[in-house]
């Protein structure tokens, strides 16, 4: 059953329409000898037993409902308002292609204007487009923006080592054929002042993340106004949920704001779909890729929303595009749309600093532990970098008896930073969830 | 659609204007209709610039398409129409007057002599409206 | 009937979801770092959801009727789907948590790895790439990597039929490799003799939608792959066109080296009004140590008792990391459930009623619109929306009047190479019933544009929505929207 509705009068009187005598004489274009190959793939099975079948798989997992979770790192489990899938379950929106066609998709065009003006507005800055992949193919898109507005006269890229280590490795990955020389990052020693020392007139990007991989905030001004001096773009990579309490980036200087809007509303889903956000200046607007949704008016003169400026993307430029991305995260910008409208200016601002406090409480008890210190000691919002007395792996391994599920451990990522765990607490957990690590922790130091 | 004759073209839907050493550069009355309505225009190339035949000079976009406007002949940029970009409307408006888009010096007049002249030019146009 | 933005519905001190109280003692926040202002909406629920319910009404969806955008591969998406990767311990596992504690979510990718390789002919699939274009990328980086790992570093080239997706090039263009454009002949076949001509040892690969996107499967596709191969090139499909190939025949079987899947397509993963997609990359057997990481395999084999353990992988001359984590789990978890259903038998019906589907409407549609390419089609066909004896009328018209009776309108303009062009792809999951009804407004609409060809250029009349103004959309900008109070100071 293929959800075809066809019945065997249909499917011979379509047949012998089109004038062919069986399905077969369908594909006379294929070359014979590869035709129709045998499969090996299962036998089709019912509803039924698939439910059964994906209910046993996806117990198979520990899933962060169940324990707590102090695991962060780019990806954080944070509440879902239960509106969100209420919407996002509209099949009017989950049914619908890319918004080609304005005046029947008005509902897809006014949620990504919407969803672009909330990104302005809590990152600060004027123009967001429709979305990207997830967070680390945005920071790509800005190396290629910052290229163009160069018009490929400088090739330097200069990434500071604290932003997400995948981020790093997939500009890595977009622009290996584009011969520019990405450093910054190789020493986690290199802070923010040793990068503003390190642009130069072939640097075209400068970006940092905020709060850093380690959870760590700083104010970036100067290393904006570095940038901008030399004419180089600046880029942050934001977490957006962090963004309820601090200053935007805009108010640093940056150019172009990136980042991950997972924390908005949408499940962990073991890394996927998320959403890549993408917000910069207006004048940057032509170069930025990606769809974007304008106001106008239809002929009756209604207010109305269309794609707009098109002749940037691929199919009217083709390979002339800066980028090649067509489909994005619709679904998911929704979803952070949602999220933003229902939790609205003073509740995000609720939930980051529930997240901040519990955080902060965490990583001083943690700290008054005999075997266990804090990293670093200046401010964060809610990750925080604890050394440990012995491997992380272990450490986790021991609190997973405990159904807790333990930190990142930094040493896969950061040789120097072997036996740290960097740990994230968000507005689900909770004074006793915390307590509770701080008692195993102390427990597992011992053996 | 017109096709001033004395104008010179290229393949590429620009016209030529020849004052002694100096050309200026715009697009054709057929390009602007096939694009469209204008929305963005951008001079790339900037004042001073020394560039050879088929160089990039300038871009425009209509709501559907884009394109990009080529040096017809080696020269020295010498001045661009920054007008055109608040309102690029004009190019469809007056595309041999008010919408030239840049002036330069010519290099190599021989040069000149492979452009097209008007009737060559519409006749190029006519085929490939079939 | 417009709908006002959630900025403009906002009230000062209006709050819709209570957090719960602060359970530990306060941190003093810190200073010169925390925002003044923060300007998002104040609504409560109830503004929230109708604002959302109403928003989704303006939407046309599969679910509210004939989606036939060509190219698209607009099918029914299963409510099943949406159960299963909803499933708690599929939803909120963490990325990063030891493999060893998301045995389920491994087996899961390790079987779509195999199922998708099988059904293509691959040898290996990666689920990393996010969608179509990011599998093309990702497709593209491997076979340069592979001619540089072979030393053979002149291979910069990359060919593109002009039928091709804007995607192709757009992508070649991002590899840093160039463009050679090939353009198609009198039977929307490649041209040959042009493909021999630029066929030297610069060529790194062609890109090949099989079937194109004119709907047509290229009959030589044996002597176009033949001719890449040996001038050293590899062969990159396009497999967003893969729903007209399932269980009929396996790109990999007729020599493509890498392909990418469309799941959000031809896997019914639905499109999410935009998506998220998913982009799965398989590639011969000569590739997988190119492919981006990470990949899941077995790393401990089962035995009857025990089954086996999974986990990640990087190949070995690996592009990289194409994507953060683990490629769209979510979107996988939809693709699996399709195939589970469907499961071998279940393919083939995709294909063969896909293509059924198309043919008719071809056959119904011909006597009224020049089918420029005019033979047995696969899943799809492309129409000309135009006549000459009703000049003004654009394919754009006849879109815009279709909406009067409840369809989407095909593709617009796509591909390319045929004038004014409508791209017409049905999908199995459509009766005779339906295709029936779009063959009448047709007919219609082609009778209309003949006696009433206002009617055309004025349409749509029956939708919430007329024509957009797109010039003052492009001309006067407006890209988002401020707090109202923003506007008043
Ligand atoms: C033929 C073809 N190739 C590539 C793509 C790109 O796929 P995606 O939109 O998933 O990136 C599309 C989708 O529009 C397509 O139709």
């Amino acid at each position: 059953m293929a959800y075809v509705p066809h019945t065997e009068s249909d499917r011979r009187a379509m047949l012998a329409e089109i004038g062919l005598e069986r399905m077969d004489d369908l594909y006379d274009a294929i070359p014979k000898e590869v035709r129709f190959p045998d499969l090996d793939l299962p036998d089709p099975i019912s509803e039924m037993e698939i439910t059964r079948e994906m209910l046993t798989l996806s117990e198979a997992n520990l899933e962060v409902q169940h324990v707590p979770c102090f695991l962060g790192a780019g990806a954080y489990n944070h509440f879902i308002p239960s509106i969100i899938d209420h919407i996002l379950l509209r099949n009017e929106f989950y049914t619908a292609y890319t918004p080609y066609q304005p005046e029947i998709s008005q509902g897809t065009l006014q949620a990504i204007f919407e969803y672009q003006s909330l990104m302005c507005n809590l990152t600060g800055m004027e123009v967001s487009n429709a979305s990207h992949y997830d967070g680390a193919t945005a920071l790509a898109e800005a190396v290629i923006l910052a290229l163009n507005q160069h018009r490929g006269k400088r090739h330097k890229v200069l990434l500071s080592p604290t932003i997400h280590p995948h981020y790093r490795q997939v500009v890595r990955t977009y622009t290996q054929g584009m011969g520019l020389t990405i450093v910054g990052d190789e020493s986690l020693d290199t802070s923010s002042a040793m990068l503003a020392e390190m642009i130069d007139g072939e640097t075209t990007l400068v970006a940092v993340q905020y709060p850093d991989f380690l959870g760590r905030i700083e104010d970036l001004s100067s290393l904006g106004e570095a940038a901008n001096k030399a004419g180089a773009l600046f880029c942050v990579v934001v977490n957006p949920l962090a963004l309820g309490l601090l200053r935007p980036p805009s108010e640093f200087g940056a150019d172009i704001v990136v980042g991950d809007g997972q924390p908005l509303g949408i499940p962990l889903s073991y890394g996927g779909p998320y959403v890549g956000i993408f917000t910069t200046r207006q004048q940057y607007v032509r170069k930025m890729s990606g769809r974007l949704v304008g106001e106008t008016v239809d002929s009756r003169g209604q207010r109305g929303y269309v794609l707009t400026l098109t002749p940037r993307e691929q199919h009217i430029r083709r390979d002339k595009a800066t980028s090649n991305i067509c489909t994005n995260q619709g679904l998911m910008a929704l979803a952070t749309a949602v999220y933003l409208s229902i939790v609205g200016k003073q509740g995000l601002r609720e939930v980051a600093e529930l997240c901040y406090h519990k955080a902060h409480y965490a990583a001083e008890k943690i700290d008054a532990l005999d075997h266990y210190s804090l990293w670093h000691r200046g401010p964060f919002f809610h990750e925080f970098v604890v050394s440990c007395p012995k491997p992380v792996a272990e450490i986790n391994n021991q609190l997973l008896d405990y159904d807790i599920l333990g930190g990142y451990d930094l040493g896969q990522e950061y040789p120097a930073l072997a036996d740290h765990m960097l740990i994230a607490v968000t507005e689900i957990i909770s004074k006793e969830d915390i307590n509770d690590l701080v008692t195993v922790l102390e427990e597992v130091s011992h053996d | 659609m017109e096709f001033p004759t004395d104008l010179k073209y290229t393949n590429n839907d620009e016209w030529v204007r020849v004052e002694g050493d100096i050309a200026t550069v715009g697009i054709t009355d057929y390009a602007q209709d096939q694009l469209s309505d204008l929305v963005f225009v951008e001079v790339t190339a900037e004042v001073g610039e020394k560039l050879e035949r088929d160089a990039t000079v300038a871009e425009v976009e209509s709501v559907k398409a884009a394109a990009f406007i080529y040096m017809p002949v080696a020269g020295t940029i010498i001045e661009t129409n920054v007008e055109l970009y608040d309102e690029p409307e004009i190019i469809n408006a007056d595309p041999y007057g008010a919408a030239w888009m840049f002036k330069f010096e010519i290099a190599n007049p021989v040069e000149l002599d492979e452009l097209l002249d008007a009737t060559a030019y519409e006749k190029y146009c006519q085929e490939r409206e079939h | 009937m417009t709908e006002p933005l959630v900025y403009e519905i906002s009230s000062p001190g209006r709050h819709a979801l209570r957090m719960p109280e602060v359970d530990v003692p306060k941190a003093p926040l810190p200073e010169g770092l925390i925002r003044e202002d923060l300007p998002l909406p104040e609504l409560s629920e109830i503004d929230v959801v109708r604002h959302f319910v109403r928003l989704s009404q303006l939407n046309h969806g599969v679910d509210t009727g004939f989606y036939p955008l060509g190219s698209c591969t607009m099918k029914y998406n299963p409510k099943l789907n949406e159960d299963t990767a909803r499933l708690p311990g599929f939803a909120f596992t963490h990325p990063l948590q030891d493999p060893e504690t998301a045995q389920g979510t491994l087996a899961l990718m390790y079987s779509l790895q195999e199922w998708l390789s099988e059904i293509g002919g691959f040898a290996a699939v990666s689920l990393q790439p996010a969608a179509g274009a990011h599998g093309e990328l990702t497709g593209i980086l491997i076979i340069r990597a592979y001619h540089k790992d072979r030393g053979d570093e002149k291979r910069t080239k990359i060919l593109v039929p002009d039928s091709a997706h804007g995607t192709n090039p757009a992508t070649t263009t991002m590899s840093g490799m160039e463009v050679i454009e090939i353009p198609s002949d009198e039977r929307g076949n490649i041209d040959l003799d042009s493909l021999r001509g630029h066929c030297d040892e610069s060529v790194a690969g062609l890109m090949l939608t099989n079937p194109n996107t004119l709907g047509l499967f290229e009959e030589q596709v044996r002597e176009v792959i033949e001719l890449i191969h040996g001038c050293g090139g590899l062969i990159y499909g396009d497999g967003a066109n893969m729903n007209a190939l399932l269980g009929v025949v396996r790109p990999g079987d007729l020599g493509f080296d890498v392909l990418q899947y469309n799941l959000h397509k031809t896997f019914s993963t639905p499109h999410g009004g935009g998506g998220p997609g998913s982009g799965p990359v398989g590639v011969a057997e000569h590739l997988v140590d190119f492919l981006p990481t990470p990949l899941v395999d077995v790393v401990e084999e089962g035995d009857e008792v025990l089954p086996p353990l999974y986990g990640f992988v990087t190949p070995k001359k690996s592009i990289g990391r194409v994507k953060s984590f683990h490629g769209h789990f979510g979107v996988a978890v939809k693709a699996y459930t399709y195939l589970r259903l469907l499961g071998k038998k279940g393919l083939r019906e995709v294909a063969d009623f896909s293509v059924l589907n198309a043919n008719y409407l071809r056959v119904r549609m011909r006597d009224v619109y020049h089918i420029p390419y005019d033979r047995v089609c696969m899943h799809e066909f492309v129409a000309e929306g135009r006549w000459e004896d009703a000049p003004d009328i654009h394919a754009l018209d006849i879109a815009k009047r279709l909406m009067d009776y409840g369809f989407h309108p095909p593709t617009n303009y796509f591909p390319l190479i045929v004038r004014e062009a409508l791209m017409i792809e049905p999908t199995e999951t459509e009766s005779l019933e339906t295709l029936d009804a779009f063959v009448k407004a047709m007919l219609e609409i082609a009778e209309q544009a003949r006696s009433d060809p206002e009617l055309l250029k004025t349409a749509p009349h029956k939708t919430t929505f007329g024509r957009m103004d797109e010039v003052k959309a492009a001309r006067q900008l407006v890209l988002c929207c401020w707090p109202v109070e923003r506007d008043e100071s």
